[in-house]
Order: structure tokens, then C-alpha cells, then sequence
């Protein structure tokens, strides 16, 4: 594998990343998008000024419009926007979406819409989540019924991440019954059917309920094989959890921090409570766990960079990690910050609110638990 | 990457030139282990036929450079090695103290007579080592220790006990810590030094523990004679050079964590619990237990690996060894724990009839296993020099 070192040019782009989250305000940023109930969620001066740095691009080749960078650079990225809150839709959009697009989809498809999705013009959203598909990628309802020489697509997606406000959606839907007859669909939000209401959830993100209605998509709207969405789904939703745990390592690393420093100023029986060995050990523990993620994070990137034998297991491996540890950090801050941690007022809140958002995104630590055990047969 | 796979080559051929064959799979052999020494038993003279044929080609100390008695190898190359020799599942030709703890704080501290009169005994196993720092009285606060050393022209002489000298009683030379000046603050009036064990007054007496026989030993010194110019550092400097050396014993004890050449854990579940009719382990609170501790030894390898990289990149090592200590100790206890639930009554073997003797040697290693965290400055202690020196949490 290779080196566990972050390169000079690396370490470059993660300053840059967080230079550009932190100069448009950082956590503050996000609760006022909050407190203004805005439904996009998001700056769109922000989405532009990363399609000009080319990030929107980050995970396509070169001849796709982007900068042929791999999963160790993306992962700077979510880093700082997880440091920051940042909440532009960059893993639903770019890595998920415009990396599925370019893995499966067709010359023609890729022509019309990468370009406009390095540029920032479009956006797309995949819709991934039914209520009741839990973390199963084939636990899909929706279905798509041939007709014509298209598909009549029909069901509802929830909890579509960067939904409101997308011009497109990648849907999928079981064509046959057999489990294995998923097929993906890129439908456009204008297409005749389709209905996106924004969702609130805990972490006031973009979040959209997208409903389809004998929605009609011509065979050009396929992407890859008829009945063989499952492969390019679940390459895609690998790169993106590795996308998220470098969300999650920023979200935890800074809400780690700021615990640090708050023991570290905070005083009671006259003392600051930095000093008091319950916490010390605490902290310790915490430390050993973040930095045992980190690792994880830049291996699993890595690994799918590399195309290794292990990828899919580093991938689970990282995302075990991660979510445990970040519940860990995040209810260790809000704990060790005491009241006042509890009041809206505080950032802290935040942090531990959007965390069980990233918790549940690609499925959980025993969800990851069970794939890695069964990845490695018993 | 095409000198590592050029020295690969070399490597296999000089293992597979030189490793004894019955030495071959014997890895998980403790007996196939060799420290070396004057009075040490090579259980097996092919250990011995090893040892030396390493230490000709430098190959017992890679990474020391030739002058001492090592082949000058990069980390990425001692790697490599490693890896040639567990391929065969061979132990290495070298183990002990010298070699992972006096030697790399020679090479640090000494000065150049104390290395070319040590470094190369220690390289060919003719010297075996001790560590001398606990007593009765100095565990986790360690630099209370009492053990005083006087001058008397240009000898020291040595009074007091030390406790848990691993080896004691099959050392040649011991390293010690001792008080050379007791009116300062503790941690200012300490020396590191080097004894011979056979010293007169010098007594050493084993110490039995929970299971059972073990390395440990106390050993007494009454007015026991050292050479000024075995002095390590400066005098009342002792602490410093203890401290690094307490970090190479940190790493080499957390470096136990990683599983190595232990056996499979979902192997030992599948023979111990059974296996349901799609092959999984048929126990969903043992497997998630399995699968926990398979996780936890691969992120911790990772994060060994990255520290490994970065230092190979030039960053400055820090108190890292703490956090390697304390993960790689708790997971090794884990992993034991978890290997006496997955063998359940048959791991309650003492000795005699009814139990493999690979149930027999579990009972010993998971009792053993319980100083792991209490060895090489507790768990606790650990986590208090992360909590000072890492996150600058006050005193």
C-alpha cells in the first residue's frame, strides 16, 4: 500500500480546503443557513467557488472534464468541509453522483452532463433511500415497467441528499422481481411525474422526498446494463463512504479540539477541570480512537485509488471506525462541556447533530461490522 | 520500489541459504527464540547455527549500522526481512533486550567506546541484557526509585533492589537506573548505567507469578563496583536516556497488538464454536467479538504503518510510543479474553491429561497477559503522558 503520508501538493490542497471553508464563516455558516430555514442548505456562492478551484471535477479523469485525482485527495476536501460544517452537497453531487456517471454511464450521457457538473451549472442528486430499505441498496420498491421503447418509473425515494434544488436524479429501480434486477435510471427533475418536497432532518441539510409518478424516461435514460445497476451502485456508494469518513474524521477531529480547549479554560472548585484525571483519560482515549480513524481513512482512500484486492474491506473497516468513534468524540464534547453544551446557542450541538446524520450514511458500525466479517468468511 | 523488490531477492536467497531447516515453521515456538548470552542454553543448537549465520551477513541487528555488527538496512528494508523470514515462519535469528532496547539507546546516547564495546557482543548474542528501572517501591512513579550509587574514585558503588527484572537470572550485563544525588528534585538526581551481572554482590532470585514460572526476577545489589565510563549520558541525567528508552520498550511491547504469528481467531472460533450452514461462526455475540478485534488489529497496524511512513518522511518522532503502548497492550488482552470465551471450559488447563497443549499453553499466555498493561509504565500512565504531553491538559 501506498505511503500513509500526506504528499507537499496534498497538504496543499487540504490548507486550501480549509482556507475557503473557514473564510465563508465556518459553523456559523451553517446555522445561519439553519436559522434562515433556507431549503437549498447550502451557499451557491460556495458550490461556484469550488467548481472554479475544479473540486467539482475531483474524482473524474482528466478527459471527463476533471482533474484525475483519486479518493486521497477527496478525502482532504470532506475533511475540512466536516471541520467547518460546511454543508455544499460535494459527496452526494460529485463524488457519488458525477463518479457514477462517469463509472456506468454512456458517452452520450457523460457528454451531456459532466461538463455542466464540473462547471457548477447542474447538479445531480442520487435517491438512494427508501423508508424502508434501512442500509440494503437492493431493498428497493420503485419500479420500472417497460413501456414503449422506455420505462415508466414509479415510486418514492427519501432522505435524497442535495434533492431540492437538483436537475436530475439517479434512481434505482427493480425492473424484474428477481433481487438482482436493479437497474439505474438518470431521470431529469423536470421530467413529467416527478415531485421533490424539501424533508427537515436533525442535521438541517439539503434533504428532499422525491416522488415518481408513471414517470416516463426514454431507453436512453439507462444507465449501464438494464438489471445490472447493483456493480456500479455498489462501487459508487464504496467511494463515497470513504468520501464520508473524511467528513466524519473533520467533524471529529474539531469537536475534539474544541473539547481540549474548553478543559483547558474552564475552571470549577477553583481549578481548571483539565486537570481532573476522570477527563484526562477520557481525552487520551479519545485521542487513540481518532487517530487510529485517520489511519483507517487514508488507508480505505488508498485501497480504492489502488484498485487492491482489500479495498472493500478497508472501506467497511473505516466506516466501523469512524462512526464509532465519532458518536464516541460527540457525546464525550457535548458530556465534558456541561450545560452549556446542551444549549442551542453553543456549536457543539451542532456537531453532535450532524455526526448521526454521517453515522447512518452508508450504513452504520454494525452494519459494516457484519459486511467485513462476511467479506472475510466467517 | 524496484531496490526493495531487488533486495527482496537477496533477502529470500540468504534466508533460504542459511535458515536451518528444522528451524522452518517453528516461529510460534517460544523455544526457537534466541537471546543470546554466556550462560543462556540454546534450546536448540539450530537457533544458535541461525544466530550467527544472521550475524555474519549482519542480518541480527538490520538496521544498526555495519561498524556495530548491523547490514546498515533502511526501515523499508528491515521490513522486508522480516517479512523473508516470517514467509518461512522462522523465528528471528535475534531477540531480548540488547537487541530492542540497550541497543537502540547505545546507538542514541553512547558514546563511541560505549558502542564498539557493546554493539557488536550484542549483535553476534554473545551478551544477553537486563533492565534494571522498577522497584518494590518506584513502579508507576518511577523516579522515586531509592537504588543509590556513591562515588569512589573511579567506580560507583551500588546499593539497593530493583524488582521485575525480566531475565535476570540469564542476563550477562544489566542497564540500570540508580540515585546519584538524592538532595534534587527527583527526576534531576538520577544515572543510567551499565553493570556487569557478575559482579560481586550482585544476588538474583526469581520471581513466581499467577502463571506460574516467569522471566521475572528481583535482583539485590549490595555494594556492588561500576566503572565510572559505564555511565550512560551524563551523570544526573539518567531520566532523559530512560525516557527514550522506555519509548522503544513501549513500542516493542504494543507491537504485540497486531497478532503476528498467533493463531487465526476465526480459525480457533470455527474449530472451537462451530460453524452454521452458510459457514459463519456459529455464535453472533463470538462473532461480533472476532470481527471487533480483527478490525480493531487492522487499524491499529494501519496507524503503526503511518507512523512508520511518516517517520521515514522525516517527521519528528513523539510520544506516540504511549499511544502504541496502551492500544497494543489492551487489544493483545482482548484478543486473549476473547480466545479463552472461544475455547470456554478447555481453556481452564493447568497441566497434565484431558487438554491439548496448545489449550495448556492458552491458560499461561492469557494470565500472563494481564501485566501487559501494568509492564513498561501502566496503562494508566500512558494515558496520562497523552493527556500531558500530547494535549497539554494541566497538571
Amino acid at each position: 500500500m501506498a505511503s500513509l503520508v500526506l504528499t507537499a501538493p496534498q497538504e496543499m490542497l487540504a490548507r486550501t480546503a480549509a482556507e475557503l471553508v473557514s473564510k465563508h464563516g465556518g459553523v456559523d455558516r451553517q446555522r445561519r443557513l439553519r436559522d434562515e430555514g433556507a431549503e437549498l442548505g447550502y451557499s451557491p456562492e460556495v458550490w461556484a467557488e469550488m467548481a472554479d478551484l475544479g473540486w467539482l471535477g475531483i474524482p473524474l479523469a482528466e478527459k471527463d472534464g476533471g482533474l484525475g485525482m483519486g479518493l486521497a485527495e477527496t478525502v482532504l476536501i470532506t475533511e475540512a468541509m466536516g471541520r467547518g460544517l460546511a454543508p455544499e452537497p460535494f459527496v452526494s453531487a460529485v463524488v457519488f453522483a458525477g463518479g457514477l456517471l462517469a463509472d456506468a454511464g454512456s458517452a452520450e450521457q457523460r457528454a451531456e452532463w459532466l461538463p455542466p457538473l464540473v462547471d457548477g451549472e447542474k447538479r445531480l442528486a442520487p435517491a438512494l433511500l427508501e423508508a424502508g430499505s434501512r442500509y440494503g441498496l437492493d431493498r428497493v420498491e420503485t419500479r420500472a415497467r417497460p413501456n414503449g421503447g422506455g420505462w415508466s418509473l414509479s415510486g418514492e425515494k427519501v432522505q435524497v441528499v442535495g434533492g431540492v434544488g437538483a436537475d436530475g436524479f439517479l434512481i434505482a429501480a427493480r425492473t424484474e422481481g428477481d433481487d438482482d434486477d436493479l437497474t439505474l435510471f438518470l431521470v431529469p427533475a423536470e421530467a413529467d411525474g416527478v415531485e421533490v418536497v424539501a424533508q427537515k432532518r436533525v442535521d438541517s441539510r439539503n434533504s428532499a422526498i422525491v416522488r415518481l409518478r408513471d414517470v416516463h424516461v426514454t431507453a436512453g435514460a439507462v444507465l449501464g446494463e438494464a438489471g445490472g445497476g447493483l456493480e456500479p451502485l455498489g462501487r459508487a456508494v464504496d467511494r463515497a463512504t470513504v468520501a464520508v469518513c473524511g467528513e466524519m474524521l473533520g467533524l471529529m477531529t474539531e469537536a475534539f479540539e474544541r473539547t481540549v480547549e474548553y478543559l483547558k479554560s474552564r475552571s470549577q472548585f477553583g481549578v481548571l477541570i483539565g486537570t481532573f484525571q476522570a477527563l484526562k483519560h477520557r481525552a487520551a482515549k479519545m485521542f487513540i480512537e481518532i487517530e487510529l480513524s485517520r489511519s483507517t481513512v487514508m488507508a480505505a482512500a488508498r485501497a480504492l485509488d489502488e484498485g487492491s484486492d482489500d479495498a472493500e474491506l478497508q472501506v467497511s473497516n473505516a466506516k466501523a471506525r469512524c462512526s464509532d468513534t465519532l458518536i464516541l468524540v460527540t457525546n464525550e464534547a457535548l458530556q465534558m462541556h456541561g450545560g452549556i453544551g446542551m444549549t442551542d446557542e453553543h456549536d457543539i450541538g451542532l456537531f453532535m447533530k450532524r455526526a448521526r446524520a454521517l453515522e447512518f450514511a452508508f450504513g452504520d458500525a454494525a452494519f459494516h461490522r457484519q459486511r467485513f466479517a462476511r467479506l472475510r468468511g466467517f | 520500489m524496484s531496490d526493495l523488490s531487488a533486495f527482496r531477492e537477496e533477502a529470500r536467497t540468504w534466508v533460504e541459504a542459511n535458515a536451518p531447516e528444522f528451524l522452518r515453521g517453528r516461529a510460534a515456538d517460544p523455544n526457537a527464540w534466541a537471546a543470546g548470552g554466556r550462560r543462556a542454553p540454546f534450546i536448540y543448537p539450530e537457533s544458535r547455527d541461525w544466530l550467527l549465520a544472521a550475524a555474519d551477513r549482519g542480518f541480527s541487528v538490520p538496521t544498526w549500522p555495519e561498524e556495530y555488527g548491523g547490514a546498515g538496512l533502511s526501515r523499508d528494508e528491515a521490513l522486508v526481512l522480516h517479512e523473508e523470514i516470517a514467509r518461512l515462519a522462522l523465528p528471528m535469528p535475534l531477540t531480548g533486550f540488547g537487541y530492542s532496547m540497550i541497543g537502540p539507546t547505545l546507538l542514541d546516547h553512547g558514546t563511541e567506546a560505549q558502542r564498539a564495546e557493546h554493539l557488536p557482543r550484542i549483535a553476534r548474542g554473545e551478551i544477553r541484557w537486563c533492565q534494571g528501572y522498577s522497584e518494590p517501591n518506584a513502579g508507576s512513579d518511577l523516579a522515586s526509585l531509592a537504588t543509590s550509587a556513591v562515588r569512589d574514585g573511579d567506580f560507583y558503588v551500588i546499593n539497593g533492589q530493583k524488582i521485575w527484572t525480566s531475565g535476570a537470572d540469564q542476563a550477562d550485563w544489566i542497564f540500570m537506573l540508580v540515585r546519584t544525588n538524592p538532595d534534587v528534585k527527583k527526576q534531576r538526581g538520577i544515572t543510567f548505567i551499565l553493570v556487569d551481572m557478575e559482579s560481586p554482590g550482585v544476588e538474583v532470585r526469581p520471581i513466581r507469578l499467577i502463571s506460574g514460572a516467569s522471566p521475572f526476577c528481583e535482583t539485590f545489589f549490595h555494594n556492588v563496583r561500576a566503572p565510572v565510563h559505564q555511565v550512560i549520558g551524563e551523570v544526573n541525567s539518567g531520566w532523559t536516556v530512560a525516557k527514550a528508552l522506555l519509548g522503544h520498550e513501549r513500542t516493542s511491547i504494543g507491537g504485540m497488538g497486531r497478532g503476528g504469528a498467533r493463531a487465526s481467531l476465526p480459525d480457533l472460533a470455527r474449530d472451537y464454536v462451530g460453524v452454521d450452514e452458510t459457514g459463519r461462526i456459529d455464535d453472533p455475540a463470538i462473532r461480533e467479538r472476532v470481527t471487533q478485534c480483527e478490525m480493531d488489529a487492522m487499524s491499529y497496524g494501519l496507524t503503526i504503518k503511518r507512523h512508520g511512513d511518516g517517520l521515514e518522511a522525516g517527521h519528528k518522532p513523539g510520544p506516540e510510543s504511549s499511544m502504541f503502548k496502551y492500544y497494543g497492550t489492551e487489544l493483545n488482552m482482548r484478543r486473549e479474553e476473547l480466545m479463552l470465551s472461544i475455547r470456554g471450559p478447555q481453556a481452564l488447563g493447568w497441566e497434565g491429561e484431558g487438554f491439548e497443549p496448545a489449550e495448556l499453553h492458552q491458560t499461561r499466555t492469557w494470565l500472563r497477559s494481564r501485566a501487559n498493561s501494568i509492564e513498561g509504565g501502566t496503562s494508566e500512565i500512558q494515558l496520562n503522558i497523552i493527556a500531558k504531553r500530547v494535549l497539554g491538559l494541566p497538571d
